[in-house]
């Protein structure tokens, strides 16, 4: 088995379907050309990118320079899952409880299955590392921000009610239970329904990639089958903690509802 | 905002509140049901509310805000112990905790909702109008009852009523809320 390599020709022609699309959106007067346009060089950009970085990394494998990138993918999530909540907490809490749960699940995982899983030498070879933490972080970026996103909004809309519980006598973690329960659902809904239509309706875009690149199909589905249940259990766990962390934050000491600490939008 | 307000309260006594709505009423309720941040200090039978938690404190200063909000099918749900009295007292039918809450009216639900207050006996009464959805034979009704909680459970009450004619009715005393500050007549 051989691998197609790909020329700058070959991306030039792919990306005149973005151009075309582009064109279309504007003739069509959608609003999002522009967007999509900008968003398009972003990704050429950043994906060029990185991948200078890592042929750097890989060819200079020190674990300072791992951790380094590490840290930074895991900051930049952390902004990110803090971007996607329209009323996130205020000040350094809507940052910080993101990329904390990120932290402790997603390295987490991404570690252990390093070290007992795969068990590579030395363990923290970029080869593995990068790629899965940045799968991990992807998919428990996406859970967090909408479980937190969910929870904020629910505490703000259904105010008077956890108010109310409050008022009857209600601990503040059994006024807010039901609406900590669909946050937390909300944000492992994605990754359940992921797995259950895993190969049948979506080929995963990681064993794509590997077959594309010409390994055994059999071998890839084993690496995408290790990669769903690490991401499932880094999103879980992820989910769990922000929403946790994030709903006690929304009373006080004296258990009182503190939605003053939510950002408000303008509109 | 709140001006220092300074105010003690005997057992069985109904202090009834008044003012021009902005005055701080709701806010000064809020705060003795320990909802909103306060510099104050609360003290119930010389036990200040931080010695105490939050929960067992709001129930025995039991706040009745003037919109009910419910958050499962039936009323019965969301009662844990048997109120004091019979929704029949408060002009409803006994059927009545078993019918969705959202058929209610506003009226309904609001009388459901002092009798799930009563349910937690508390020692003080915030009242927060609660008879602003009603009408004058269930105005009473309701009066009759708080007054008949106040006696048997020697409760303290705080009333917060918009009608010079109820504040006569139902206080023994009476203070005016102006501008965050409490005036008593």
């Amino acid at each position: 088995m051989h691998m197609v390599v790909l020329s700058t020709t070959d991306l030039a022609i792919a990306a005149t379907l973005v151009l075309l699309l582009a064109l279309l959106s504007m003739y069509m007067r959608t609003g999002v050309s522009r967007q999509l346009l900008v968003a398009a060089v972003r990704t050429t950009l950043q994906l060029t990118l990185i991948g200078l970085v890592l042929k750097a990394l890989f060819a200079n494998a020190q674990p300072g320079w791992v951790a380094l990138l590490s840290l930074s993918m895991l900051l930049i999530a952390g902004r990110e899952v803090m971007a996607r909540q329209e009323r996130r907490f205020r000040g350094w809490w809507g940052y910080a409880i993101g990329t904390v749960s990120m932290f402790l699940s997603s390295f987490a995982v991404t570690i252990f299955a390093l070290v007992v899983i795969l068990n590579n030498v030395p363990w923290y070879s970029p080869q593995y590392a990068i790629p899965l933490l940045g799968m991990l972080l992807g998919n428990t970026m996406t859970g967090i921000s909408i479980a937190m996103d969910r929870l904020n909004q629910a505490a703000w809309d259904q105010r008077s009610i956890i108010e109310a519980r409050l008022m009857l006598g209600e601990r503040w973690d059994v006024a807010v239970a039901e609406y900590r329960r669909k946050a937390i659902r909300s944000g492992m809904i994605p990754m359940i329904n992921a797995m259950a239509a895993a190969g049948v309706v979506s080929l995963p875009g990681m064993m794509t990639g590997q077959i594309l690149a010409g390994a055994a199909p059999v071998e890839a589905v084993k690496y995408q089958i290790l990669i769903m249940f690490l991401i499932t259990a880094g999103t879980g766990v992820g989910t769990l903690l922000a929403v946790s962390i994030g709903s006690r934050h929304l009373f006080d000491q004296r258990q009182r509802l503190c939605l003053d600490r939510l950002h408000a939008p303008d509109r | 905002m709140l001006g220092p307000v300074t105010l003690s309260l005997a057992a069985g006594e109904c202090l009834c509140i008044t003012g021009p709505s902005g005055s701080g009423k709701t806010l000064l309720l809020r705060a003795l049901a320990d909802l909103d941040p306060h510099d104050g200090e609360v003290l119930l039978q010389d036990m200040p509310a931080r010695a105490i938690a939050p929960p067992q404190w709001r129930r025995q200063v039991g706040l009745l805000p003037p919109e009910s909000s419910w958050w499962l099918r039936t009323a019965r749900a969301h009662f844990h112990t048997v109120p004091p009295f019979t929704p029949a007292l408060l002009g409803l039918e006994e059927d009545i905790l078993d019918r969705p809450v959202n058929r209610l009216s506003s009226g309904e639900r609001q009388r459901l909702a002092l009798l799930r207050l009563l349910a937690n006996r508390p020692h003080v009464l915030l009242l927060d109008e609660p008879t602003a959805n009603l009408d004058a034979d269930n105005t009473q009704r309701v009066e009759q009852l708080i007054a008949d909680y106040r006696r048997q459970r020697h409760a303290a009450v705080i009333w917060v009523s918009h009608d010079p004619a109820q504040v006569k009715r139902v206080a023994t005393r009476h203070a005016r809320l102006i501008d965050g500050l409490l005036k008593e007549e």
